[in-house]
């Protein structure tokens, strides 16, 4: 981020100047960009918070700049699964909005908690985007230092993330780090199938009562593998979150500055003590579930084709072209570099290494233990018993 | 590494073992791009459309369109460098073609010998990513300093040539010293036979004795497929069925004059549900003959209207309304079996069995109690004319609740239809055809049509189906009186 706190204000100004329908003609989403490209000043949300966003262009070119590198190093894993190269791949296709722009919405002391989804938010907090990959490519386990990049593992396990989330914000209450500008706060990832599972269910309940500085965000892309939304839910998802005590927001998940905007709110308020909120960005999911899925099979065609006049990115560029703030030779440089980071992705994958066998045992224990030492003792031997290479 | 790269089917979704190539993207001589769409592979999970790995020209395409590949089999030959000039081999790519299927076959030999019983006999083979299942025998590095006699150490690799017939005919009693001597002991030597314990089932269930047999499977184990063919008495190679043949009347049993046709796609599909069904559903059929001249009437003046004007009515939309009515007065024809329970259905997803070029489909309207006729006609239009178009997705095919098979259009009368796995009912509705019917007391030509309903008997008794026939039976009789005594 270029400013210190690029310019999100929530509180204090002027009540409704334009309220308007959403995307979906649903009055209660917060959408600061049509899928036509057109800015809404600000938008009042259902609990009363205005939300608007003030960027200069350079950040607003920025974010065009994230969403399009995001979906084109996913469509490079994608391409990567279909050649053999990858077992499996989550993509992000038609979220990525929700993600850059809650994924820029954290601070540098915040802690994120991803699903194996969350490539996008990856990519905004700095990481390299080749660390999910051996994952996928099944030459190590995933293992980054959460600590290091302030980033969960990926957690396959549906809604399990929620609840270690919610232990770390509270966590962060027990420290005492909160009730500043520095405080820190928690953002869980997760998704509206999600919802329908005991921990998230129970992390609500003690994101509540303890009142832990956190953000449920969940990233309703309209199905549950292909299970649709209307078999998790009679009401809004967003709503929920009364029942449990805190604040829920829907938001357009395919705006990236009302995502932004939503997001920075509701961390904000955490950080400063007041306890959790819900977040429903309302999305789609273009794609397969993952590699392993065919949409085709459950949801018809022209469901899909709605939802790609409301294209994330096809919206800001309108914006930034509309407003004179990006030109064309801007785009395709944009266009040039995420080519090239996607090549150097590929080339940077298969290059990985096959893991040694015996890295098995190094992670087992963070100070060694002798017992794994002896087991790797024992397997050293075995491999050594055989003629030839080790693997 | 050479400039010509071969790309092997990888496993498109985790632990598939073949797929099906749908289409070819490219043809031999095109320039492509990096991860440029170039075929489409429907596997058991979804079709999906397969990037290049590789910039270059298309130098050899191995499988037509329709043929199914098995997992790490190459698919296509890409020249990575084309403008490096000629290749060094020039040899025509008919040829490369041929050698580099021949490899594939060579693999798919392999594959066939060395798997597992299990997986020879269709089962499925656990793989985690990559390339699917290995398709070679299993060959360990050896061990060094490992004397090769050591007793605790079984033979390296099965030892039976995997081409020769391995399984013995129906076995003269084996003389144990006679098997090889590579220490590869066969019953006789006391040690006990290499079986799995659901093999070992099967053999005490068909009555077979596995010390017997010679095993096929990895290390001499005696395979599912082992124990059938000594059940069944088969021996394992036609030869001397062929033999017997030869020297009289084999003259006109060539293989020349069969046909084989893969069994794959729609056929495959068909057939496992028609076996599953028919095998687990106890059917019970009944026929009822109707005159439905007041009902074709009816259709005459339906299509005289205005509104009706552009839209196609056929007597399959009458009795599709017949039905659809005939569940509403009888719900629980509209049921699945299901083990402990049994669903019974507040919505029907009518099934239509359409015939088209790929094979029988049976694509459905769903929810078509809710609608209205005339919506209920455009579905039906819509339908048919998607199936013949090729177009049905798999989600038009899924969830049916009760199915009409129209056999008039192929001039037969009636039939005794099979259940589609999941239903209870299903309806054959034959041609309708002017006969002598007696009518107000006189023989009269009235166009009659005959009826015949299956339905699984665990769930629908006699009197049930008799009166859902009946009641389809006396709206195609008289369709404006149904109509006022039901609705």
């Amino acid at each position: 981020m270029a400013k210190g706190d690029p310019g999100v204000s929530t509180r204090g100004r002027r009540a409704v100047p334009r309220s308007r329908k959403g995307a979906t003609g649903d009055p209660e989403l917060v959408q600061l960009l049509t899928p036509e490209g057109e800015r809404i000043e600000s938008v009042t949300g259902p609990d009363g918070t205005e939300y608007r966003v003030d960027f200069t262009d350079e950040e607003y070119r920025s974010f065009y700049r994230d969403l399009v590198l995001v979906r084109k190093l996913d469509a490079e894993a994608t391409a990567l699964q279909r050649q053999g190269e990858l077992g499996l791949w989550a993509s992000l296709l038609g979220q990525e909005a929700a993600q850059v722009g809650s994924g820029r919405a954290l601070r540098t002391q915040d802690m994120a908690f991803p699903t194996y989804r969350e490539h996008g938010v990856l990519y905004c907090r700095g990481i390299d985007p080749i660390m999910p990959l051996g994952l996928f490519r099944g030459v190590d386990q995933g293992g980054w230092d959460p600590n290091e990049f302030k980033f969960n593992m990926y957690t396959i396990v549906i809604g399990a993330q929620t609840l270690h989330a919610t232990g770390y914000a509270m966590g962060i209450n027990m420290d005492g780090k909160t009730g500043t500008d520095e405080g820190e706060a928690v953002i869980a990832y997760f998704g509206d199938g999600a919802t329908s599972q005991g921990d998230v269910n129970e992390s609500f309940v003690w994101a509540s009562v303890f009142n832990a500085p956190m953000v449920f965000f969940c990233q309703n892309n309209q199905y549950a593998i292909s299970e649709p939304l209307e078999r998790q839910t009679r009401i809004p998802l967003y709503r929920r979150a009364a029942g449990f005590g805190f604040p829920g927001v829907r938001v357009d998940g395919n705006d990236v500055l009302a995502s932004y905007a939503v997001t920075r709110h509701a961390l904000d308020n955490a950080r400063h003590g007041q306890g959790p909120s819900l977040i429903e960005a309302y999305t789609y999911r273009m794609g397969a579930h993952t590699t392993s899925d065919d949409p085709t099979r459950y949801r018809i065609a022209s469901e899909v084709e709605a939802w790609q006049a409301k294209d994330p990115i096809a919206r800001m560029k309108a914006f930034l072209v509309k407003q004179k703030i990006a030109d064309d030779d801007f785009f395709a440089e944009v266009d040039e570099q995420a080519k090239r980071e996607s090549v150097h992705l590929r080339e940077r994958v298969l290059e990985m290494p096959n893991p040694e066998p015996s890295s098995m045992f190094d992670h087992v224990y963070p100070n060694g233990s002798p017992l794994v030492d002896q087991q790797r003792a024992q397997f050293k031997q075995y491999l050594e018993s055989f003629e030839g290479s080790a693997h | 590494m050479s400039r010509v790269k071969e790309f092997n089917l990888p496993d498109l979704g985790e632990g598939l073992t073949e797929g099906e190539i749908l289409s070819w993207l490219v043809k031999v001589g095109d320039t492509i791009e990096l991860n440029q769409p170039i075929v489409e592979v429907e596997t058991a999970k979804a079709a999906v459309e397969i990037p290049a790995k590789w910039a270059g020209r298309v130098q050899s395409i191995f499988h037509a369109e329709g043929s199914t590949v098995e997992v790490g089999t190459p698919i296509i030959a890409i020249d990575t460098d084309p403008t490096a000039g000629p290749l060094e081999t020039p040899a025509p790519t008919g040829d490369v073609a041929k050698a580099s299927s021949a490899a594939g076959e060579a693999a798919k030999a392999a594959a066939d010998s060395g798997q597992s019983g299990d997986a020879a006999s269709g089962g499925r083979t656990p793989v985690l990513v990559g390339y699917g299942p290995r398709t070679t025998a299993a060959k360990r590095r050896p061990r060094k300093g490992v004397a090769p006699a050591a007793p605790a150490q079984p033979a390296p690799v099965p030892a039976q040539p995997a081409a020769a017939p391995a399984r013995p005919a129906p076995a003269p009693v084996p003389s144990g010293p006679s098997n090889t001597g590579n220490g590869h002991s066969g019953p006789a030597g006391g040690a006990r036979v290499l079986a799995k314990p659901p093999v070992r089932k099967l053999a005490k269930d068909l009555g077979v004795d596995l010390s017997t047999l010679t095993g096929s499977g990895p290390l001499g184990s005696i395979s599912r497929e082992d124990v059938r063919q000594a059940a069944s008495g088969t021996p394992a190679t036609a030869e001397p069925l062929a033999a017997a043949l030869v020297g009289g009347t084999a003259a006109n049993v060539g293989v020349h004059r069969e046909q084989r046709i893969p069994v794959k796609g729609v056929r495959k599909l068909t057939a496992e549900n028609m076996s599953r069904s028919a095998f687990t559903a106890p059917h019970v059929t009944e026929f009822l003959t109707v005159d439905m001249t007041r009902a074709m009437k009816a259709l005459d003046r339906l299509r005289q209207r205005r509104e009706w004007r552009d839209v196609r009515v056929s007597p399959l939309l009458l009795v599709a309304k017949a039905v659809l009515l005939a569940v509403r007065r009888h719900p629980m024809v509209n049921s699945t079996w299901a083990g402990e329970e049994i669903v019974v259905k507040d919505y029907v997803n009518l099934g239509i069995a359409a015939a088209t070029e790929r094979g029988l489909i049976v694509p459905n309207v769903k929810d078509a109690g809710r609608l209205t006729l005339r919506e209920l006609a455009d579905s039906l239009t819509d339908l048919v004319q998607t199936a013949k178009a090729g177009k049905t997705s798999p989600g038009d095919m899924s969830g049916g609740t009760l199915t009409i098979t129209n056999v008039g259009v192929f001039g037969v009368d009636t039939g005794t239809p099979i259940l589609p796995p999941g239903e209870s009912a299903i309806l054959a509705f034959g041609a309708v055809r002017k006969m002598p019917w007696v009518h107000k007391g006189k023989v009269r030509p009235r166009q009659v049509t005959t009826l015949g309903l299956s339905f699984d008997h665990r769930i629908i008794d006699g009197e049930l189906g008799s009166r859902f026939l009946r009641d389809i039976g006396d709206f195609l009789a008289d369709p404006e009186a149904a109509l006022l005594a039901w609705t």
